[in-house]
């Protein structure tokens, strides 16, 4: 960070979802919706999200006036932002009370283009998933956890330590930022009782590095290098002749950048001898594909909870998996995106229990260049 | 217990670099001019020396005068912080102690400074003796056969294993087919990073709910392919694996060496032995758990013991006795061995330290000193974990030996001060503490090693600090804040630690990176 980064001023775009989570309190699992809203509303559901905000902002100080603010008018932002005493910028977004997923992406479209150093919002996944589609990875996005559903890891822990973290980010140091996974679900589906997890994009999203400089601890490889260790390995791996499938994530991403190719961030790709030949499949594209025992399906972690099938990447199907067969799948993940889940599982959730029970056990995971981490399977 | 807290305040000097205080033509000695009679003989010391090799211009040394030597190195020492000025038991897994005084009169001793490796066997009969029998009681140490003094480091201990591994199944043939080492998450880092640098794969086996290494899946990684376990225990957790032989057996009885990093055995002395646990050979760090300063990153010495079998595989020379003539030597004629790892034979002054220090103990002295170790462990953990804040990674296993590595998860998240904070905060009292190296799961990571060296006394007063600290966080949130108050550097960017482009250790380095040195020239 530079001394004119110390001691300048910055601007904080804050984006408050003044709904979000008003479903999650009469049990509607989610908010997505005009009707599903009203229906909330009449069940006596009342907005979380500014108390939410509240307790972000209380954490966050104005170092002498050198922290602006752009919102949105009234409950979107503005109320919270003048009540916590901050010089505040308000855009002419929205009607200030309700709101709806084009303003969450018309505010998201402004603050970018007038540079704002960080998004801060409140809100859930679906409001990840607004940010998100406008301004993708190409600037700084923090949650307030404050929606029904949490599943992407871009939220802090919870109010205060997302409001602490924006804090660091901004004025203090130790603080990196990391690609991380918007997740969502689909809202009807979940109500009809079934989780079906989506990968929706990518967020830009600031973390606390949790390690210290020590005396010989001599530097961190950060989660850049780490990657590039993994796609070094992967790469040299590769058959020339043989079909690689290659499922979402930043971590597989990296690989098809590696190697020049066109990738979708978000679906299946196929790629044989460094050159893609699909992109973005179905599972019945993807099952004429198939030439058994010269096919590999390319995996990674998709999420905080630890899903390597079932989550994102439903095209990967019980058909496409047994035409594969398990040995056949490589999996692979940075040591920063595993750091919470040493000592637990990773998850398979195919829909099929009896394959679901045929991939639990052990695999190695590719964390490195040289390197793997043995890692249980469970369902 | 209270009223340990004392008040501190470190000492600033904004001492420049050595470079830049010198000043031209300044001198530290006057060497006097040569009388004509002795240059008439030799000449005039330059002369002599070939044009070619001779250099046209003098090395850039600054030039000073002996006091101004004298006074930036005590302004140094001033700013600095180590086991002499501190309780310094907040630098875990580095099992700092006290080294006695009296060993470096030894080791500063013109017999053993004045020494030089070229010098004929038979004139350095003394320090091949100090070798030759520190190798005796590291057989005792560790139940294992045979020494090598060679590696000057404890990762450089744990590169001669590697090297021992290829060379023993180069031998056997098995070479190609076995590629891959083993190792666990919380073994020290180098366990992996060495195989990986003698161009093995690594293969890591995360911890289970007790932290200790998943057997389940260490029956699913060892295979023929497997050419050693390279592991650490007790782990740099704490926790010792109970279940070690059966890890062992399983990798023999797939062709598989077993090596042990015991660059930290301070809890194990005297107590368990590499042997019973199935290694086949293991490194110690002369300058951690035997008392040879650390020497900030060296020069230091891994000293590795081996099985029998795996003797001629050693580096060379190895120190040995002729009972015959009655004489120590040097044998370079191991026909299998893995070659040199470093030059010469070893670094004297640290083995010499070593085995004052392990002669003034004896057998039962060095179980004591690990039995202390153990108890002053213990003692502080107990009282440690009842601050408020504060707990132990891996609770479900709660027997820990010489050291814990704590997490302040809760304090952060009931305050939002984390591991960072309370070490911004600790530099007050005048003492530290350190984290945690890789792998950096366990949430806001804090590790502490109370050695024999640590009194009753000592630890109260570290806990007490610590305790004033959690308060602090609680209750006083803007003392920590904008700590620290009574230390010299207020806050590091820690960019410039991540980032090798702006790294400069060296002056030369510094001037290219920051000055363009390199390119004004």
């Amino acid at each position: 960070m530079s001394l004119e980064g110390v001691s300048g001023r910055k601007r904080l775009g804050l984006i408050v979802n003044p709904i979000a989570g008003m479903g999650g309190a009469v049990g509607l699992k989610g908010t997505d919706g005009g009707e599903i809203l009203m229906r909330a509303i009449s069940m006596g559901a009342i907005p979380r999200s500014p108390l939410r905000v509240r307790e972000a902002m209380k954490e966050m100080t104005d170092r002498s006036g050198r922290l602006e603010i752009l919102t949105c008018p009234g409950d979107m932002g503005a109320t919270e932002s003048i009540r916590a005493g901050f010089r505040t910028e308000v855009l002419p977004v929205g009607s200030g009370s309700l709101t709806t997923a084009e303003d969450t992406m018309e505010a998201a479209r402004r603050m970018e283009r007038a540079g704002v150093d960080l998004i801060l919002f409140a809100g859930g996944d679906g409001t990840a998933r607004d940010i998100s589609g406008v301004v993708g990875t190409r600037l700084p996005v923090l949650g307030i956890p404050s929606g029904v559903k949490i599943h992407s890891p871009v939220f802090g822990r919870n109010p205060s330590m997302a409001g602490r973290l924006a804090d660091l980010y901004l004025f203090g140091s130790g603080v990196g930022l990391e690609e991380r996974e918007v997740m969502d679900i689909d809202e009807d589906a979940f109500r009809g009782g079934s989780l079906k997890a989506g990968l929706y994009g990518y967020l830009l999203v600031p973390f606390e590095r949790r390690f210290l400089q020590g005396g010989k601890s001599g530097g961190a490889r950060t989660e850049a290098v780490e990657l590039d260790g993994i796609v070094q390995e992967i790469a040299s791996r590769l058959l020339p002749g043989d079909l690689y499938l290659v499922g979402p994530g930043s971590t597989t991403g990296a690989l098809m950048r590696h190697l020049g190719c066109e990738f979708s961030l978000l679906g299946v790709d196929a790629m044989r001898g460094g050159r893609i030949e699909g992109a973005d499949l179905s599972e019945e594209e993807i099952l004429e594909m198939i030439i058994p025992g010269r096919t590999w399906l390319l995996l990674s972690v998709i999420g905080g909870q630890g899903f390597i099938l079932g989550r994102g990447n439903l095209q990967i199907s019980p058909r496409v998996l047994r035409a594969i067969g398990r040995n056949r799948i490589i999996i692979a993940a940075t040591p920063s995106k595993l750091k919470a889940l040493y000592g637990k599982a990773l998850l398979v959730d195919t829909g099929d229990e009896d394959l679901d029970r045929d991939l639990c056990g052990y695999v190695r995971v590719i964390t490195g260049l040289g390197e793997e981490t043995l890692f249980r399977v469970e369902r | 217990m209270t009223g340990l807290l004392r008040p501190f305040h470190q000492m600033r000097w904004n001492e420049p670099i050595i470079y830049q205080l010198g000043r031209k033509g300044q001198r530290g000695i006057l060497v006097p001019e040569a009388e004509p009679e002795i240059s008439e003989v030799a000449g005039d010391g330059l002369s002599s020396i070939p044009e070619k090799v001779r250099r046209s211009d003098l090395p850039n040394l600054p030039e000073m005068a002996q006091p101004h030597v004298v006074r930036h190195f005590n302004h140094l020492s001033h700013e600095n912080l180590g086991a002499d000025s501190n309780i310094d038991i907040g630098q875990g897994t580095c099992t700092m102690k006290h080294s006695p005084k009296i060993n470096e009169t030894f080791a500063r001793s013109p017999k053993v400074t004045d020494l030089h490796p070229y010098q004929d066997q038979s004139t350095v009969q003394g320090v091949l003796e100090v070798i030759y029998r520190t190798g005796e009681l590291f057989k005792e140490i560790s139940g294992l056969d045979c020494c090598s003094i060679q590696p000057g480091g404890g990762s450089h201990g744990a590169l001669a294993m590697a090297c021992m591994v290829r060379a023993w199944h180069r031998d056997r043939g098995e070479d190609a087919q076995r590629d891959e080492v083993i190792t666990t998450l919380f073994s020290h880092p180098a366990d992996a990073a060495v195989p990986k640098a003698k161009g093995y794969k690594v293969i890591i086996l995360p911890p289970d709910e007790e932290g200790l290494p998943d057997l389940e899946a260490y029956r699913n990684a060892v295979s023929e392919r497997t050419a050693a376990i390279f592991f650490t225990n007790p782990e740099d957790t704490g926790i010792f694996n109970p279940r070690i032989l059966e890890f062992t057996e399983l990798a023999h009885r797939h062709g598989a060496l077993c090596c042990y990093d015991q660059a930290n055995a301070n809890g194990l002395l005297g107590i368990a032995r590499a042997r019973e646990a199935g290694f086949d050979m293991s490194f110690f760090n002369l300058h951690k758990t035997f008392s040879s300063p650390h020497g900030c990153g060296g020069p230091a010495t891994g000293l590795v013991m081996v099985d029998k079998k795996l003797e001629e595989f050693l580096p060379v020379p190895v120190v040995k006795y002729d009972e015959i003539m009655g004489r120590y030597f040097l044998d370079f004629s191991l026909p299998k061995t893995c070659g040199k790892v470093k030059a010469f034979f070893g670094v004297v002054p640290v083995v010499l330290r070593a085995y004052a220090w392990i002669m003034s103990l004896g057998a039962e002295g060095l179980e004591e000193a690990s039995r202390t170790a153990i108890l002053n462990n213990n003692y502080f953990m107990k009282k440690m974990l009842q601050v408020r804040g504060c707990s132990m990674s891996y609770p479900k296993h709660p027997a820990r030996i010489e050291q814990v590595r704590y997490s302040w998860e809760e304090l952060k998240e009931d305050t939002g001060f984390g591991t960072a904070d309370v070490q911004r905060r600790i530099a007050d009292f005048g003492t530290h503490y350190w984290g945690s190296h890789e792998p950096f799961v366990i949430p806001e990571p804090f590790t502490i090693e109370p050695s024999e060296s640590y009194s009753k006394d000592d630890l109260d007063e570290y806990l007490e600090i610590m305790e004033q600290i959690s308060r602090e966080c609680y209750e006083e949130p803007d003392i920590i804040r904008h700590a620290p108050h009574n230390s010299t550097v207020h806050h590091i960017d820690h960019d410039y630690f991540d980032d090798p482009e702006k790294w400069a250790i060296t002056w030369r380095e510094y001037n290219s990176k920051y000055e363009g040195y390199f390119k004004r020239k």
